[in-house]
């Protein structure tokens, strides 16, 4: 029979070029060998799984952050890669915190080249704001990390994500084992777009392991560590709850101005931030959703401890995590049929066919600057050092009915209100509202909000008289003097640049 | 008829909090120089408080300090620099008795004219500590054109007491002669710290309990006593309705030249129009209860 | 008005800040700031340490400032405080302080 088919290919012109039937495992020899079919993923080392990958310089490499300071995973994989002899590498991690100073060494010695991410803080940020990087930095937001990557720009070759548990065919996700992150909605990017992709885990479970999150038929390669990540260290920095008085008298301005927008009725749906008056806001819209007996059809995020515990009241619907804050969050994602995991790509890609940010009501997003064109800045610090993460405030920021921006007027002698930004991440036009402990501006854009605020006797002021109290007290600050080198890139959702970071003056 | 519903206590040598506390809004605020200041720190918490009075931040805010007794090597020097720098009211710790109040307004006079501060300007809160000051609350009352108000202190008063701070029975006594002292002398009366700052449903509680004796207004120690405590003293919405509909009667009355007040048949006097008039105020303050 | 022993006024914490004066054998006034905002308003908090110090007579001296924050207010009350205790006046002059 086969002699007949190889003939009949090697005559038949519309045929030429077709494969002749071998045997059943010609193309995938490890059906033969049952071991090998059930394990061929699993890597002994990491540097195996590297050579394996067909990892090269100059290539792209890419992570996940949900294990936010206690992740474990980005500087052990670049150490290892620094080890192996790589260079002119592209980092591409959704973000990087504190915990990556480590990476400052790398940079140095050329391992890594470029850097693609949301955001940074501490050390590293203070190195690449001086001037450590020949190339920018390139900072998107997560919908916009998604978009670069549709357009080609970020092309992903490498992506090693770190997992809780997987089984060994790679099914994954951040919700058994020990070490839980929740939601892995930036990893499910990866998985989808990379070249190939590596799971580092710290558990391998028993096959099928559901729910997946990132399926087996998006993992080339699966290599045990002993640690991805720390869970107790995901809700310290950013995401903690305050019992500071000025956060609280500003988190129940922000409930004030929601439950007067206009939005407040049954259905609504909801975003909060992972600032401190963002995630205690919930508590004051509890009392108001009682008082008048609403209830919000979902809530999106960055899901946070104070969210769940309104969803476990029965206060929201459905909880749509692309992010899981804290261990409550981690947990309901994994207890509850209604708290859904989603991909960065469902959640804020403006290229996505579909976006949740696009559904949302209400978000409360904070603000390290904010100026008198409501343009706000999220990244760079009034000394001009990038100390944030553009995250997901310009994609909720552009989608949602109403945006509100928290923030204390003044920290620490830092004026929040400003003439103009240092540095534009969220558009003015974007922004609807500015809650701070000192008083309410509205957006002359929307005017019909102001009235209903100043009707609800809420301090509403133009955000020129806000302007003029901060600076009333601090005083005038000095301009930031910079240099020519520009160190930073900031990319609007959408990919273009919306604005540019140049190196401080020392 | 100044409300004075919350009184926040700040610590006077706390840099931070007295940079930031006027956004919390509280009817009145009091630098505090003497038990919350340690003894190291007197000379330090008086320069910040001498400053912070004079700061534009706290201009549209009720101030008042509590400086400590004359008696101890810090309250004279408290006193020249409180009064000079502009203080609302000056809060007198542990008065005993009617002489206490007098030694006190004597040095504030004598500050105010050697300052160039308009004569009578600096008023005086009496705090009543011990059991002395309890049975004298009268005379304390009384004793001076610029008492504005006396408030009981709790902690001190239970320990000259031989009892504890427990449901409120400890003080039974105390709030009523504070109380009735206040209200012979026309002035304010101001109850206790509730110092569990966790405790809102105990907090809520004491408030409800001093609304009702009658006092105008509380001592606090953390802003988030703040909105719950103005809440609480809300009128309903019946209420603000109700006073609406008699102060409408008793203008009208006024317009029409009548000398009685009538609605809904039943006849209105001054007292209970002066309390209509506080309802708005309140109402007008911090809206209806929530 | 001089400073005739090793004082501190103050803390660390955020919108505070420490002053250390120490005495100097000379006649001379040296001024010492590092501050939290040094880029946005070391020039202001210059100022208003030099003001103080010029209110008080200060003639010799070294003044320390490590600032984190604070306002002009806190400042002002700050170096008088340390200076009145490291200093050679017994009183303040309350009208000078302002």
């Amino acid at each position: 029979m086969n002699q007949q088919v190889q003939a009949t290919l090697a005559n038949e012109p519309g045929l030429k070029g077709l494969e002749a039937f071998n045997n059943f495992a010609h193309h995938n020899p490890y059906l033969k060998d049952q071991g090998q079919k059930f394990s061929r993923k699993v890597i002994a080392s990491l540097q195996e799984a590297i050579r394996l990958s067909g990892l090269t310089n100059g290539m792209t490499v890419s992570f996940h952050h949900a294990f936010r300071e206690g992740d474990k995973t980005i500087n052990h994989v670049v150490q290892v890669l620094a080890d192996m002899g790589f260079r002119d590498l592209t980092l591409a991690s959704s973000s990087l915190l504190n915990c990556n100073a480590p990476l400052i060494e790398h940079i140095k010695n050329g391992v890594i080249s470029r850097i693609y991410t949301s955001g940074m803080r501490g050390k590293l940020a203070e190195a690449i704001s001086n001037g450590l990087m020949a190339h920018p930095v390139h900072i998107h937001s997560h919908g916009g990390r998604v978009k670069l990557i549709q357009s080609g720009e970020l092309k992903l070759d490498v992506a090693f994500l770190g997992v809780s548990a997987c089984d060994e065919f790679g099914n994954a996700n951040g919700v058994s084992g020990k070490s839980r992150c929740g939601s892995l909605g930036y990893a499910k990017v990866d998985a989808h777009f990379a070249g190939k992709v590596i799971l580092l885990t710290e558990e391998l479970v028993e096959f099928p392991n559901t729910p997946a999150s990132i399926s087996q038929d998006q993992v080339d390669y699966i290599v045990k560590v002993d640690q991805v990540g720390d869970p107790s260290k995901i809700s310290v920095g950013a995401a903690r709850v305050t019992s500071n008085p000025r956060e609280l008298l500003i988190a129940r301005y922000a409930a004030d101005v929601i439950e007067h927008s206009g939005y407040f009725q049954n259905g609504f749906s909801l975003q909060t931030g992972s600032g401190a008056s963002s995630t205690a806001a919930t508590r004051f819209l509890e009392q108001r959703m009682r008082r008048q007996n609403i209830k919000a059809s979902f809530a999106l995020g960055g899901i946070t401890g104070g969210i769940v515990d309104l969803f476990r009241k029965g206060l929201i619907g459905t909880l749509v995590d692309t992010q899981s804050f804290d261990a409550d969050a981690a947990e309901s994602l994994r207890e509850s049929p209604n708290h859904i995991e989603i991909s960065t790509n469902e959640y804020a890609n403006p290229g996505s066919k579909a976006a949740y940010c696009d559904r949302v009501d209400v978000v409360i997003l904070s603000a390290l600057e904010i100026d008198l064109d409501f343009n706000v800045n999220v990244i760079t610090g009034s000394d001009g050092v990038m100390r944030g993460a553009s995250g997901g405030h310009c994609d909720v920021a552009a989608a949602a009915n109403l945006s509100i921006i928290v923030a204390p007027l003044i920290r620490s002698r830092i004026p929040t209100v400003v003439k103009h930004v240092t540095t534009v991440v969220t558009p003015g036009e974007c922004v609807g509202v500015l809650v701070t402990d000192h008083g309410i501006a509205v957006n002359p854009g929307r005017p019909e909000v102001a009235e209903r605020l100043k009707a609800a006797g809420l301090p509403v002021m133009s955000i020129q008289e806000l302007y003029e109290r901060c600076v009333a007290i601090t005083g005038e600050p000095a301009p930031i003097e910079f240099l020519d080198k520009v160190v930073g890139v900031v990319r609007y959702r959408d990919g273009s640049v919306i604005d540019i970071v140049r190196q401080v003056k020392p | 008829m100044k409300l004075r519903r919350s009184m926040l206590f700040l610590p006077g040598a706390n840099a931070a909090m007295l940079s930031t506390a006027f956004v919390f809004k509280p009817d009145s605020i009091m630098f505090d120089l003497e038990d919350a200041v340690s003894l190291r720190e007197k000379d330090a918490a008086r320069l910040l408080v001498f400053h912070a009075l004079q700061n534009p931040v706290y201009r549209d805010i009720e101030t008042v300090v509590r400086i400590n007794p004359l008696n101890t090597p810090f309250g004279l020097a408290d006193l020249e620099a409180v009064v000079r720098a502009g203080v609302d009211i000056v809060r007198l710790p542990k008065t005993d008795s009617a002489a206490d109040v007098h030694q006190l307004e004597a040095e504030v006079e004598r500050i105010e004219r050697a300052c160039g501060r308009a004569l009578g300007s600096t008023k005086l809160m009496a705090a009543i500590e011990s059991a002395s000051g309890v049975v004298n609350a009268l005379s304390i009352a009384t004793s001076s054109k610029r008492m504005i108000g006396i408030a009981l202190a709790g902690f001190d008063y239970v320990m000259d007491m031989q009892t504890e701070r427990g449901d409120g029975t400890e003080l039974f006594y105390a709030r009523c002669a504070v109380l009735h002292a206040a209200r012979v002398a026309g002035i304010d009366a101001f109850d206790v710290v509730y110092s569990d700052v966790n405790d809102e449903e105990g907090f809520l509680k004491e408030v409800e309990l001093i609304k009702k004796l009658g006092f105008n207004g509380k001592s606090l120690i953390n802003p988030r006593q703040i909105e719950l405590l103005h809440n609480a003293y809300a009128p309903t919405e019946e209420d603000v309705d109700y006073a609406r509909r008699v102060v409408a009667a008793a203008e009208k009355a006024e317009r029409d030249g009548l000398g009685v007040i009538a609605l809904n048949g039943k006849m209105i006097d001054a007292p209970i129009v002066n309390h209509a008039k506080r309802v708005l105020q309140k109402a007008q303050a911090s809206g209806v209860r929530k | 008005m001089k400073i005739i022993k090793e004082a501190l006024a103050g803390t660390l914490e955020s919108s505070d800040l420490l002053v250390k004066v120490m005495p100097l054998p000379e006649d001379r006034v040296e001024v010492v700031i590092q501050s939290e905002v040094m880029h946005q308003f070391g020039e202001q908090i210059r100022q208003v340490v030099s003001q103080t110090l010029q209110q008080l007579g200060l003639v010799s001296g070294q003044v320390v400032i490590e600032d984190k924050g604070a306002l002009d207010c806190a400042i002002r009350a700050r170096v008088q405080a340390a200076i009145l205790r490291g200093g050679s006046i017994q009183e303040l002059d309350w009208s000078k302080l302002s």
